[in-house]
Parts: C-alpha cells; structure tokens; sequence
C-alpha cells in the first residue's frame, strides 16, 4: 500500500477484488436475460452502477475515475438516451411509434426473440447505469473539493 | 400473515427513523422500510419490482451515507407540540376517514376487471415473443410511457451534473 487515504483496508479491498466480477457479470446477465426472467434494463443498470460504486468505495475515486471517467460516463448515458429514442423512432419503418420492427419475433424463452425488446433493455441500462455512476461521481468529487479547503 | 408483519416491521422502522435523533441510525432505519418493501413485492409476486427496489435501496443508501453523515444537521426542538400533535392527529383522522369510503370501493385483491390488462395478459406472449410479461408491456405495449420515464431519469441527471459541476466552482473563486 503507497498511500494509506485511499480506500478501505485490505481485507475490503481484497473482498472486494473477488466480488467485483461477479456482480459486474450479474448486472450483465439481467439486462440480456431482461425479456425471459424477472430483471430488465433499469435494475440491471443499477446493478453495473453499484459494481463501479463497490470499487470506488473500497478503493478510492481515482482508480475508479481512471477507468471510466465522470465525462465518459456523461457521453455514455448519452448515447443510451440517444439509442432508446432512435429504436422508438425506428418503428416508422413499420407504421407507428415503438412498431416492434422485426417481423420474425424468434422462438420464445431463447436469449435472441422478442424483437426491439433486449435492444431496449441495452439502450436502458446504459443510460440508467452511466447516469447514476455519473450522479455518485460527480457527489464523491464535490464532497473532495470541500475537504480540499 | 407474513404481509402483516412486514407491514408492522415497516411502520415500526418508519417511526425510528423519523424519531432517531441519530442522522446515521435514522438513514439506516430508512433502508429497513425499503428492505421490508422488497420482500413485501417478492411475497405478492412481483420480482421484477423486488429486484429494482432492492438495488435502488442500495444504491440511494450509499449516496446518503456519503453524501449526508458528514454534515451535522441542526436538530430543531422549539415548542408547539400542542399544535403539532394536534394537527397530526386531526389529518390522520380524516386521512382514515377517507380511506375507509374509497377503499370500499376498490374490487377484491388479485381479482381485477379490467378490459384493455386482460388483453395485454392474453395477447404478451403471442404478439412480442417476450416470455416475460412485464417486459412485454413496459417495451412494447405501453414503450411511450417508458420513454417519458426515461426522459425524467435523463432530466434529473442532467440537472445535478449542471448543478455541481466542477468549472462553476472554479471559476467562482
């Protein structure tokens, strides 16, 4: 250990190496599987959130903000937004709003069925997930700034 | 009978938390509401909501704790408990009042008669191919209502990111 403000302590830091992954794999997993079991994007999103969230709290922001800064994060929520919304807009190819556009909608319980419905789901996590890191972010930079003073 | 006592457990942590004098005891007794709200959702069969209530509980506790435990908030204990208590118990009062009338009205628990959930119930499997239902309406039949939804979250981020955001703050000194 180089300097002992950053983070937690060891046995949190360690816990939290071999926890990390899998909650980061969790998230993943219940935004794809969002159409076929309970989950769907915004508790998925929320869930790769708290995985980023997890690390920052056992290791402090600056390992955190070097992998995915508040700015990336920024764009990345903006390009969730920005997919749901053309998806949606998409659906004029079949007449209407949300038309769901692929006409072969795939066999039900596999992973790739149900049209526009995962596509959805992937533009909702990222905008979800990149928001609210964005949000615990740019709180954990703003409480630093008062301790700077 | 569990629900009861969720419920119980829950009015009981809700009162903790508004009397605990405590900023981080109270913060904690908040996430025992929201815990006892995730396993009343499992109980009445909806795990979709237990899921997101139970990772938004988490997510919004942590976001207390570090945003709020350090600031010591001023407790105010001034007089007029007459008229506070008084008042209290007038709008629960009426509050019951109402609720007796308008929940007579409600139709039994797990028997609804509506037209147009009947035809999303019927029709989810066929017309999206989603297996799960709630995905089938919340992304297909009723998609605009999620984009509204969507557009708050967008919204909300938005304006905390232009609120403190580091180049103000910079600039002010």
């Amino acid at each position: 250990m180089k300097n002992k403000e950053e983070g937690m302590t060891l046995i949190v830091k360690t816990i939290t190496r071999l926890t990390v992954g899998l909650i980061l794999l969790y998230g993943i997993y219940i935004v794809l599987h969002g159409h076929i079991s309970p989950g769907g994007g915004f508790a998925g999103g929320v869930i790769i959130a708290l995985s980023f969230i997890h690390l920052m709290l056992a290791f402090g922001r600056e390992v955190v903000l070097k992998k995915l800064s508040q700015a990336q994060a920024s764009i990345l929520e903006s390009l969730g937004a920005l997919m749901f919304l053309s998806i949606a807009l998409l659906g004029f190819l079949g007449g209407y709003f949300f038309f769901n556009f692929f006409l072969h909608k795939g066999k039900p319980f596999e992973l790739f069925s149900a049209g526009i419905i995962p596509l959805c789901n992937i533009a909702i996590s990222l905008k979800v997930g990149a928001g609210l890191f964005a949000i615990f972010a740019v709180l954990v930079l703003f409480k630093g700034l008062d301790e700077e003073k | 009978m569990e629900l009861q006592l969720l419920l119980l457990f829950m009015v009981f942590a809700a009162i903790a938390a508004v009397q605990i004098e405590d900023l981080l005891s109270s913060v904690i007794a908040v996430g025992a509401v929201g815990l006892g709200l995730s396993m009343v959702f499992l109980i009445l069969k909806a795990p979709d909501l237990a899921i997101t209530q139970l990772v938004v509980e988490i997510l919004c506790l942590i976001i207390l704790i570090r945003a709020t435990i350090k600031k010591d908030l001023p407790l105010i204990k001034d007089g007029r408990w007459l008229f506070n208590t008084v008042s209290t118990l007038v709008f629960i009062v009426s509050f019951l009042v109402f609720a007796y009338f308008a929940l007579n009205e409600l139709p039994r628990f797990g028997a609804p008669i509506m037209r147009v959930a009947k035809e999303y119930i019927e029709q989810g499997l066929p017309k999206t191919g989603a297996t799960n239902i709630v995905a089938s309406i919340i992304l297909d039949f009723r998609g605009y209502d999620t984009l509204g939804e969507a557009t708050i979250l967008f919204t909300a981020v938005m304006g905390v990111l232009a609120v403190i955001r580091r180049v103000g703050r910079i600039n002010e000194e």
